[in-house]
């Protein structure tokens, strides 16, 4: 335990911000990213390229690094800090080459036994006819399988935005957490507003009905905790936000490398087979 | 060039009801014609004729929409088909009522509309004598959105043909999640992958079938990972429609993009198939199946 972590979350203290203000959170632009993780709450990261079949999507980062003293394999959604490393990166939004590098990532972790951490921060798959192209929707879909069936732990964090499928496609841990002010949704509010209302300016009004919160979505039984941000957002402190990560990793690492692996994978199996409300 | 072609896409997606060649068209006032809704074709069918044609134009070759019954009826051997599920209802885990949208209006509009209580049909049949699990989804069911109740269907649907053997076979026709349902829509991707991982674990093959529109979660989950991903000639096919991709990219997309045939291109997919080869295709399939499933599921890694 980091003693920089910040108090825990208690959800009858205040009043909550509304769902519209944890989206800005959730984006600010200042907001520590991937990669401000695998330095801060992390160490010895070593960034592995490439889906071995046409390139290296820079909106999905991932590699080896050590957490708790064990080596972990770490794969998550990069967005750029600027413009020009947006250009690049796509703002987090991966494409069927970065779902592509995400699997083969979680078969190398799976052949050495090593546990998954995926940190997830994707406004949602790319809406391009490129992805198109290259298989976007099955690429997900077979990235969902392999996760259904790894053979390792794997822990699935939500440090910013958690948009639709492409936030799915590296979703299904045998834990799920969220950061404080991080949003979990089926699709963005934006997308969902003009899916719902024509008129995409009516997020605000789609982020409070689609109960997208970290709060909203531990009431669901849909993850399993919460990491406490600092005081104003985790862009406040980079630091203090890591820390607060790092204890939490820690802690569900030990609990799941204590479970033999074919108990870990009827969990997982179960867990996801029973989500679902309906009548009959 | 490409916008000559752009001002009339060879289909139209999303036909108004009234001009639509689907099978209510004729309902009450018993029109013996419908009108193909090809904008570049138009031609006056005789529903009789337009029906025994499986629902495609008999000039233009424009595979309407069908009904999830209707397709049923076309795919598996007469009077054979036992429904499974059918008393799974939807439920409104959100309590979503928001800006004069409320989903439990939706879903009784959408429930009066198609005679469904919801999107998906399941059960059991056979088709040339051979046994299968058959999941239809119904586009005139709030766009055969994955609610919970559609994920239930197809995942209880993959656990009886994993218990039976016998083949499963979905056709799906969707545009993606149901955004009333929230996380519990998103979740059904995960719960529909882990039953066929499941399935997958006994040898017992999930073949699907795609038609027109699969869009979004539906085809980046359980009917994109079918063992034979086949497409019905002409069906839009995607994750991102190309609505959403024109109004984010700005960018014009070609007339065929997304379509089944680019898809094969692509090397997506396994078959396109015209509708009156659908069944027969997947006859030829079944029976190729028959033959192997017993002896493969002895090997079968979980």
């Amino acid at each position: 335990m980091s003693s920089r972590a910040p108090v825990p979350l208690k959800p009858q203290d205040a009043p909550q911000p509304a769902a519209w203000e944890r989206v800005q959170l959730a984006r600010h632009p200042q907001r520590p990213f991937t990669l401000d993780y695998l330095r801060l709450a992390f160490s010895d990261f070593l960034e592995l390229h490439g889906d071995r079949v046409v390139g290296d999507d820079a909106a999905i980062v991932g590699g080896l690094a050590v957490l708790g003293g064990r080596t972990v394999m770490v794969i998550g959604h990069q967005k750029g800090r600027d413009t020009r490393e947006n250009v690049l990166r796509r703002f987090g939004m991966a494409r069927p080459s970065g779902q592509r590098k995400a699997v083969r990532l979680m078969r190398h972790a799976e052949k050495f036994g090593i546990p998954l951490v995926t940190l997830i921060d994707i406004p949602g798959a790319d809406p391009s006819l490129m992805a198109e192209e290259g298989g976007q929707a099955f690429s997900i879909a077979e990235n969902l399988l392999a996760m259904v069936r790894l053979r390792v732990p794997l822990i699935s964090v939500i440090i910013g935005e958690g948009g639709s499928g492409g936030a799915l496609a590296l979703g299904l841990g045998d834990r799920v957490l969220m950061l404080e002010n991080a949003i979990y949704s089926v699709a963005s509010p934006e997308a969902a507003a003009s899916i719902l209302w024509k008129d995409g300016a009516r997020g605000p009004e789609a982020a409070e009905a689609l109960k997208i919160t970290a709060l909203d979505l531990l009431g669901f039984g849909i993850i399993d905790d919460i990491v406490p941000e600092p005081p104003g957002g985790a862009h406040t402190d980079h630091g203090a936000a890591a820390a607060a990560l790092q204890s939490a990793l820690a802690a569900q690492l030990s609990a799941l490398a204590e479970q033999p692996v074919d108990e870990l994978l009827e969990r997982r199996a179960s867990r996801y087979r029973a989500i679902g409300v309906f009548h009959g | 060039m490409r916008n000559l072609f752009r001002k009339e896409p060879p289909y139209v997606t999303m036909p108004g009801r009234a001009r639509s060649t689907s099978p209510d068209a004729g309902a009450g006032g018993e029109s013996l014609w419908v009108r193909c809704e090809n904008e570049r074709c138009r031609e006056l069918l005789y529903v009789r004729e337009f029906e025994n044609n499986l629902q495609v134009c008999h000039k233009c070759q424009h595979h309407a929409r069908v009904a999830a019954r209707q397709r049923v009826r076309q795919l598996v051997d007469d009077g054979s088909f036992a429904e499974h599920d059918a008393e799974l209802a939807p439920a409104d885990p959100l309590d979503f009522d928001a800006a004069g949208e409320s989903y439990t209006e939706r879903l009784t509009a959408a429930a009066a509309k198609t005679g469904e209580r919801e999107a998906a049909i399941g059960g059991s049949a056979t088709l040339d004598g051979v046994p299968l699990e058959l999941v239809v989804l119904d586009f005139g069911f709030m766009g055969a959105s994955m609610g919970s109740v559609v994920g239930e269907k197809i995942a209880r649907a993959a656990d009886r043909a994993g218990e039976r053997r016998s083949a499963l076979v979905t056709v799906s026709a969707s545009g993606g999640a149901r955004m009333h349902e929230g996380i519990f829509s998103l979740m059904q991707m995960a719960k529909t992958v882990t039953a066929l991982a499941a399935l997958g674990a006994t040898a017992t093959p999930h073949i699907a079938v795609l038609v027109d529109p699969t869009l979004g979660g539906v085809t980046a989950s359980y009917a994109g990972v079918g063992d034979i991903l086949i497409a019905e000639q002409g069906a839009l096919i995607g994750f991102a429609g190309p609505r959403v991709i024109e109004q984010i990219t700005k960018q014009k997309l070609p007339p065929d993009a997304q379509r089944a045939a680019f898809l094969l291109e692509h090397g997506m997919i396994d078959l396109v198939v015209e509708r009156r080869e659908l069944r027969p295709t997947l006859g030829r399939l079944l029976r190729l199946y028959s033959t192997v499933t017993a002896r493969s599921a002895v090997h079968a890694r979980p």
